[in-house]
């Protein structure tokens, strides 16, 4: 068992957006700052975009972790985006950690275009966490876990 | 009675209402039935007591799709329907020169299913009320219960019994029931460990046959697609994988946030007595405690979700 969760490799989603996160990324990756490949990147327009439902749909698929990545607060390309979703990821972690579901599978961090040192730190973080979480059990559909 | 009956009639002639909606005495017994009242005679009927349960704000927005527009709408309002009115014309859902809201002071609201539970079989046919209680009647028999046991567990935490904004008020307004805090229940569920929380919410939604009553009674679930319907991408599996619940669950919850008035409607309407409140009280309480904000007080303050400060807590942020 010990070596079964020595070897956990977490799948996690990054949504990232297009304007900070994912030019950061971008850099991180120019600059071959090394960081751990258990993440899968989703570009999209602004963290305003991503639903919490995209979130939900994600566990549901069984992916371990999620983290969503924007502008930081003032930084945003549509001015308020991420100031809005702020909101919003501050109501779904309150209610995930109410349903008893491991709150720290959802992460969210505000990473600009020219830190790519700390987008690494970032993905390097959310990994181990959710590693040392262990693989999704809460909200995962019957069948979509292999 | 003939005294709000006088006085709502007086209100439709002063007003030049349309219509008023309000509640008649309905065929089940101690249920009042929704009724639009059309013309002053029709209006004798009126009624407004301890078995008006349902949310009459929730037919406003069949009203907005009326061709021709809304028709000029009074509105006997408890507590929670003046709140949901003022809910929707904040968010722009109905004009608020076309409503006249009537506060009337709510003392709880018949839950169906507490009703049915004490009644075991029988057939009540009449009601009394006497101070703290209920005395129910029937063929044969006379039942005198606690009015605490029979109204909605909303109504036991409820904090606005009279309507906030009114154009008229009529009849003294109602002292609040407070047998418990306001969020008395979600404290308790929150001592447990997140394994017995979820555990509990597992089970409860487990039962659940997705039949979306509880959307279809909500005031404030207006939408004319609702995300459960899409198909294209499709947000909710039709299976019965109680993964799907959770998810139909929790965005119900996450799209009313800053936005739910409380008035019990989704409990009252669940035909499987899902616990489907709570996970919106503890939304509710977030949003005062993180937003400070309250829903339904006034016709101008936009709703939690739809605004933002600069600088809102961010300790969740890594």
């Amino acid at each position: 068992m010990a070596d079964e969760m020595a070897e956990f490799e977490p799948k996690i989603v990054a949504f990232l957006c297009n304007w900070c996160s994912y030019a950061g990324a971008d850099l991180a990756g120019v600059s071959r700052i090394q960081y751990p490949s258990n993440t899968r990147v989703i570009r999209v327009p602004c963290s305003g975009r991503v639903d919490p439902m995209f979130i939900l749909k994600c566990l549901q698929d069984g992916y371990d972790g999620v983290l969503v990545s924007g502008c930081h607060p003032g930084d945003c390309h549509y001015i308020s985006g991420n100031y809005v979703a702020r909101r919003k990821f501050a109501i779904l972690k309150t209610m995930l950690d109410f349903l008893g579901i491991e709150p720290d599978r959802v992460q969210f961090s505000w990473v600009s275009a020219g830190e790519g040192e700390k987008f690494s730190k970032v993905i390097s973080r959310v990994t181990e966490t959710v590693r040392a979480l262990g693989p999704a059990e809460k909200m995962v559909k019957k069948g979509y876990r292999e | 009675m003939k005294d709000l009956i006088d006085k709502v009639k007086t209100i439709f002639a002063d007003e030049s209402l349309d219509v008023v909606i309000g509640f008649e005495r309905g065929s089940i017994p101690l249920r009042g039935t929704p009724r639009f009242f059309e013309s002053a005679e029709e209006l004798d009927g009126l009624i407004f007591d301890i078995t008006c349960h349902n949310t009459l704000a929730k037919y406003l927005a069949s009203e907005k799709k009326r061709p021709g527009g809304p028709r000029k709408i009074g509105i006997i309002a408890k507590g929670c329907d003046a709140r949901a009115v003022a809910q929707m014309v904040v968010e722009d859902q109905f004009p608020k020169e076309n409503i006249v809201v009537m506060g009337v002071p709510c003392k709880g609201a018949i839950a169906p299913s507490k009703l049915r539970k004490i009644l075991d079989g029988k057939v009540a046919q009449d009601f009394k009320i006497e101070g703290e209680i209920i005395v129910i009647s029937g063929e044969d028999f006379s039942i005198d219960v606690p009015i605490v046991e029979v109204i909605q567990n909303n109504c036991l935490t409820c904090q606005h019994p009279n309507a906030p904004q009114s154009d008229y008020f009529i009849g003294e307004p109602a002292e609040p029931i407070p047998t418990k805090t306001p969020f008395a229940d979600v404290e308790k569920l929150s001592t447990k460990t997140p394994e017995e929380r979820w555990s509990y919410f597992e089970e409860e939604y487990s039962a659940c046959i997705r039949c979306y009553a509880c959307r279809n009674a909500c005031p404030l679930c207006y939408c004319e697609e609702c995300f459960v319907e899409r198909t294209n991408p499709s947000w909710v599996g039709k299976g019965t994988d109680v993964s799907d619940n959770f998810i139909y669950h929790i965005v119900r919850a996450l799209h009313l946030a800053g936005r739910c008035v409380d008035c019990g409607a989704c409990a009252t309407a669940c035909p499987l007595d899902i616990d489907v409140r709570i996970l919106g009280k503890r939304v509710e309480k977030e949003v005062l405690e993180r937003f400070d904000y309250v829903a339904g007080l006034d016709y101008d303050t936009p709703p939690a979700l739809a605004a933002f400060k600069e600088d809102d807590k961010e300790e969740f942020i890594m």
